[in-house]
């Protein structure tokens, strides 16, 4: 697949601004302007980026706690999201949904996730199934990972999406832990991708650290499901780079697992490549970089001087 | 114009009315395509409406739950079938996690419909009687609708699926073909959500009840009156949102208040409106505010066992005649 330059340097951007807004997401916790939970993104930008661009305008996306690139890619604007992560009445939730749960806005085609994972799945194959019963060329795509797929529901979903043959592509992200369960307490069998030949569709396993596998893959798959040809299951094999949440420290990875995958970082991975075919230098990254914590700046800066909601219509919004 | 029917075809007359006046409307569920459905309430449906919208499913309630979400995220209105109630529980995180939350979360509706036949008095056990409805009044973001005639059934069903709110829709099993009623037709029969409907006027005590037992009820009340008491009988209709208003104008005309559900009693939404009453109409009563449920009990089995556990017109009268005698 041979993509234009222009392309990668908005695959880099997005990356980037995923992982420096995650990073200062940290830094605004401990100042405490983020209060209860955290849940950092690192190591997973190639996935939701790279998934997410795969997608057409019109297409719909269900990311969870993983996929800040997802959201920033599909349309929430860094001020909205900031603001969401300070509870405050300009962000997505307008501080109804704590930290990034319930980032959705259907006007963008991205519906926010609740904490009982993979509670998307069924609504992300819903969505699809509408799609086909309404003949739109039109895909859903979702994320869950290693830890979700021992949930019951994750086989239900699966199996409808196959009995209806809906045009769905499933991204399982699997990052070896579920907060502090190794993956060998999840599953026995050596991908979660080859479950797919059981309900009788194609999984497919990338390197979730590779940009360019999991966008060919994620392109393969959504072209498949708008040709009418079902879902595609694709298990993306990555590493959780911090905690479950901030207050995880997790003392329970062993430390050169974190430094195997650390020399497998998807950012590095992929500048290496933008420099060796001449597309990127240490000006080019540098001015990159100072571009988008400009653009952080002016987010938290908006966040701050945002209001919080008036505790008066804390009751507003149960009902339509 | 006025059509006799039983409040099973009331059902399916709503359901048949809405999917011919709405394209978006759909039914999904277990068996209810080709077989009809397990109470056959979705009989010749199929045929009529064809297999894209009357959608025979895999055994998957959580699931169901989860794709009618997304589906109505994509602008389709789908009216979900949970075989009998006691299975909703395999779809409860749907229900309440997901939908419930989703427009007080982010701001999207979720326009679905969850229809669940409930309750006991067929011989059915422990997983085939069962009342859940107060499990679904206290999870905020739902509607919770329990007909008692066809003519509630069909109205207050058409106004679930044209709500904008996910809607637990309790149907009473019971009553599907024992009841029969004249029911409206067209627009004339449509049922607002959130309001009581008082069943038979009376001074001396008020039943507040829903469901079958609005019948149990009133065969009580007619009992009583040939002791000579005057019993008015107000079926809630919704229990989510409760029409407050109607409790405490009955409870000021009579002072006397008498809570009648199959439910079992523990935690139930008699509990709720003898708290409403407490708050708010302490100064009206003249007596204790007295309930009639199920014992804290699964639904059992036998006929003698499950006679003991249902309440009924013998039992409803006997608490009349001792709240009347304080």
């Amino acid at each position: 697949m041979e993509l234009s330059s222009e392309f990668l340097a908005q695959a880099h951007y997005w990356m980037r601004l995923a992982r420096t807004l995650d990073d200062r997401a940290i830094v605004m916790h401990k100042q405490g302007k983020i209060v209860g939970g955290m849940f950092s993104q690192l190591g997973h930008e190639a996935i939701s980026v790279g998934a997410a661009l795969a997608l057409g305008p019109d297409d719909v996306i269900a990311p969870m706690h993983r996929d800040l690139g997802a959201y920033l890619v599909r349309g929430i604007t860094p001020r909205r999201m900031v603001a969401q992560f300070f509870g405050r009445v300009t962000g997505v939730s307008r501080g109804r949904d704590a930290n990034i749960h319930g980032c959705g806005d259907l006007s963008l085609g991205i519906v926010g996730f609740v904490s009982m994972l993979p509670a998307s799945l069924p609504v992300t194959v819903g969505m699809a199934h509408g799609f086909k019963l309404k003949g739109e060329p039109r895909v859903a795509m979702t994320f869950f990972g290693d830890g979700s797929s021992s949930e019951g529901l994750t086989h239900e979903a699966m199996n409808w999406a196959a009995v209806f043959n809906v045009p769905a592509v499933l991204i399982v992200e699997n990052n070896q832990y579920a907060y502090s369960t190794p993956l060998e307490r999840q599953m026995c069998i050596e991908n979660i991708a080859d479950r797919a030949a059981n309900y009788g569709f194609p999984g497919v396993v990338v390197d979730g650290n590779d940009f360019f596998a999991v966008y060919q893959a994620a392109s393969e798959a959504v072209a498949r499901a708008r040709a009418g040809d079902g879902p595609t299951l694709i298990e993306c094999k990555t590493m959780r780079m911090r905690g479950h949440a901030i207050h995880d420290n997790m003392a329970y990875v062993p430390r050169d697992l974190l430094d195997e995958w650390t020399q497998r970082d998807p950012i590095a991975r992929f500048e290496q490549r933008l420099r060796e075919r001449g597309l990127l230098d240490d000006a080019k990254l540098s001015e990159l970089l100072v571009r988008i914590e400009a653009e952080i700046d002016d987010a938290e800066r908006f966040a701050d001087e945002s209001p919080y909601p008036d505790p008066a219509i804390v009751t507003e919004g149960v009902y339509r | 114009m006025m059509r006799e029917m039983t409040y099973l075809e009331a059902i399916r007359d709503a359901l048949a009315y809405e999917m011919r006046r709405d394209p978006r409307v759909l039914l999904m569920g277990e068996d209810i395509g080709v077989y009809g459905g397990a109470f056959k309430v979705t009989q010749g449906l199929l045929d009529e409406f064809g297999s894209e919208r009357v959608i025979d499913t895999p055994m998957a309630e959580l699931c169901m739950v989860g794709v009618a979400s997304g589906m109505a995220f994509v602008d389709l209105i789908p009216v979900v079938e949970i075989q009998f109630a006691d299975f909703i529980s395999n779809g409860f995180d749907s229900i309440v996690n997901f939908a419930a939350t989703n427009h007080y979360r982010w701001g999207a509706p979720v326009p679905i419909v969850v229809r669940a036949p409930s309750g006991g008095g067929l011989r059915s056990g422990p997983f085939h009687s069962q009342n859940p409805e107060a499990w679904f009044v206290h999870t905020p973001g739902l509607k919770v609708i329990i007909p008692a005639t066809p003519a509630d059934a069909r109205g207050l069903l058409i106004s679930a699926i044209r709500d904008p709110n996910p809607v637990i829709y309790l149907e009473s099993k019971y009553l599907y073909r024992s009841l029969r009623g004249s029911t409206p037709d067209g627009e004339d029969g449509v049922t607002p959500i959130g309001v009581a409907a008082i069943r038979r006027a009376g001074d001396d005590l008020s039943i507040i009840t829903y469901g079958p037992m609005v019948h149990e009820a009133l065969t009580a009340a007619e009992t009583l009156a040939k002791e000579g008491a005057s019993l008015e009988v107000l079926d809630l209709r919704s229990l989510k949102p409760l029409d407050v208003e109607a409790i405490l104008t009955t409870v000021a005309k009579t002072s006397k208040v008498l809570i009648v559900h199959e439910a079992n009693i523990m935690a139930s939404v008699g509990g709720e409106i003898a708290a409403l009453i407490a708050e708010h109409a302490f100064e009206h009563l003249d007596g204790p505010i007295m309930r009639v449920a199920a014992p804290d009990t699964p639904v059992p089995y036998s006929p003698p066992l499950e006679d003991a556990y249902r309440p009924d017109a013998t039992r409803i009268a006997a608490a009349a005649r001792e709240l009347l005698a304080y």
